[in-house]
């Protein structure tokens, strides 16, 4: 394959590799924001007892 | 009923993405005088396009917010502003590996290619500004004159072609005078239409947790008052 396709090939492939990487950190971000949720919701409830 | 809209939303895009990349991959010839790199132009516009549709909803709600002082207009925002980074990034690498093949070079510091990384770089301190502010409605104001201002910068990217002298390199603008082929617009527009998808589900995904941020600063609030 000539440097021409390659990097052709490099460009699309990047660009959903970009969005694939975000949808991961969005994913991971989106987890660790929910326990965090969980662990102040439980905290409120046992001060609130 | 937002998770719904998210997976359809998604869905449709993928179909969408897989349909176009088919059309652009296997179908369609290579550019006549550029040959199969040609076909960048298909990626790396309308992901320039998607970024500045998705700044502009940004912008739109950033004003909503300092007038009504509504804090979903300010989550928008920011959901629109990182996903539009996302658009900008692919934009800028994309670019970068055109530019490596046709122009023998990675990176020119031409007026477009500048202004464009300038918009990258306004929106990124906007991401980096936020988390840095703890009181909630001075961050959202903060955030909304800063979108507002960097939006400035876009109409620079757009007009960049037409602003400098002949020395720069970069591409005419090929959209407008006529010089791409008829048969490239169809891809051109479904692959605007798959990032907007894309981008769309994204964006709601983005959103759901800077509506659970908020109900985390409220209940912080609340723990600290008790």
């Amino acid at each position: 394959m000539e440097a021409n396709e390659l990097y052709f090939f490099y460009g699309y492939s990047a660009a959903w590799i970009i969005v694939l990487a975000y949808v991961f950190m969005l994913v991971r971000r989106g987890r660790r924001i929910d326990s965090e949720l969980t662990r102040l919701k439980s905290l409120v409830e046992d001060r609130e007892r | 009923m937002r998770e719904k809209k998210i997976y359809v939303l998604a869905i449709l895009g993928t179909i969408l993405m897989v349909a176009t990349m088919y059309d652009i991959l296997v179908v369609m010839p290579d550019e006549a005088q550029q040959g199969a790199i040609g076909k960048m132009l298909l990626v790396h516009v309308p992901a320039a396009f998607a970024a500045f549709t998705f700044y502009g909803v940004a912008v739109w709600n950033s004003i909503k917010f300092l007038i009504k002082k509504d804090f979903h207009a300010d989550s928008l925002a920011v959901s629109n502003i990182e996903v539009a980074q996302v658009f900008t990034l692919i934009n800028l690498v994309t670019g970068s590996l055109w530019g490596h093949i046709i122009w023998g070079i990675w990176w020119t510091w031409d007026f477009r290619l500048t202004s464009q990384f300038m918009c990258f770089m306004l929106y990124l301190g906007y991401l980096l500004m936020r988390p840095a502010v703890a009181d909630a409605t001075q961050r959202a104001t903060m955030s909304a004159i800063l979108a507002i201002l960097a939006v400035a910068d876009i109409p620079l990217v757009f007009f960049a072609i037409r602003l400098r002298d002949a020395r720069m390199q970069h591409p005419s603008p090929v959209l407008e005078t006529g010089k791409m082929d008829p048969s490239w617009w169809t891809p051109f527009l479904l692959m605007w239409l798959v990032y907007l998808l894309i981008g769309g589900a994204l964006i709601m995904l983005r959103l759901r947790q800077e509506t659970v941020r908020r109900e985390m600063d409220s209940l912080r609030r609340e723990l600290h008052a008790m």
